[in-house]
Parts: C-alpha cells; structure tokens; sequence
C-alpha cells in the first residue's frame, strides 16, 4: 500500500508545522480560492510553506484521494487537515483559526485591534 | 458540464433527506454556487466531516461537473 505521492504528502505535512496545498505560489496564486487562503495566512502572519499542485499532476489528484477532499485549496495544520477555503474562511472569521494556532503552538502574529 | 441549481439540491436531499438546502447561483453560469446546508444529520460531525457529507452527496462531481461550490453546514438549531 506504499503509494510515492502520500509518503511526500505525508512526510511535507508532518515536517512542516502549516502546509497549503494550492494552485500557483503564495506571491502568484492562479485561482482565487487559493488566494483567499493566502491572503489570510498571510494577514495572521502565519509561515507557512506552500505546494504548487499545478506543477505535478499526480499530486493535484493524490492531495483529494488523500484528504478525501475534492478541492484544492487544503490546509494542514501539524498534520491534520483543516479544511478548504470556506471553512479557513469561516474560521479565520470566528476567530477559530487564531485559537487553533495557539492550540497547536504555532507561532503567528496576532492581528492588530 | 454545468449543473443546475435543482440536481444539486437533489442530490443533496437524496444523501440527507431532512436537509434545508439553500442554493444560490453566484454568477448566474451554472457553475459558480453557494450552498447552504442544514441537517440534524451535522450533529456532533466536525466541519470537516459535514463538508465530507455534501461531497459524498455530490457523487464525485465536486471538483468536477461543478466547478465551485461554497458550503456553509450546519445542524439545526433549537
């Protein structure tokens, strides 16, 4: 059941406190949902390293297999996926998000009242 | 490859038959929907997994057929 793209998978978000699975880069994104999420990781002051799903096609379809998810942007967060662009969205909002990473003990910059 | 409002609803209803679901064509293109979701079906089910729910509904055509669909679920509240 070894499978080359979930090891990667596996091993990028274990290494890496937060991953975003996404199509284009953090300073050129090519969809708007992925820049959406950008935009908020970015305004929190979260590092975090993004995936390119554009550039290889067996990742692009591994990530969805992987989550069980059937869209990209996917951001995880310490291995465990946190959901798509709405739910991000809807977390950032509610400030859910903020007491994840705090949770979790990633650092961020908390946003200026 | 566009999908109506209505066959979305449908296929929702079919997987959760007590949901309200709420659909709005954003963009009037068949293509760009946001949908609101409520079931009794969400108790207890992390956001996560109620999205998990609608795109199990959906029969795969999630990321495909439909290109984009932005979800809101939740239990009812009482």
């Amino acid at each position: 059941m070894s499978n080359p793209v979930f090891e990667r998978i596996q091993a990028d978000i274990t290494e890496n406190p937060v991953v975003l699975y996404m199509k284009g880069t953090a300073m050129f994104p090519q969809c708007g949902f992925s820049a959406r999420v950008v935009q908020i990781l970015m305004h929190m002051g979260v590092k975090f390293k993004g995936v390119n799903v554009l550039e290889d096609p067996g990742l692009r379809e591994g990530i969805k297999q992987f989550t069980n998810w059937p869209t990209i942007p996917q951001l995880y967060v310490k291995g465990e996926f946190v959901g798509g662009c709405d739910i991000v969205t809807e977390m950032f909002q509610s400030g859910e998000l903020a007491s994840l990473l705090t949770e979790k003990g990633v650092a961020f910059k908390p946003a200026v009242a | 490859m566009a999908m109506s409002a209505g066959e979305i609803e449908a296929l929702i209803r079919a997987a959760l038959p007590d949901a309200q679901v709420t659909i709005e064509d954003l963009r009037g293109d068949g293509d760009h929907y946001a949908a609101t979701v409520v079931s009794a079906a969400f108790r207890g089910k992390s956001r996560v997994q109620q999205h998990q729910m609608v795109y199990a509904a959906l029969q795969g055509r999630m990321g495909g057929a439909l290109h984009a669909l932005a979800l809101q679920t939740s239990p009812p509240q009482d």
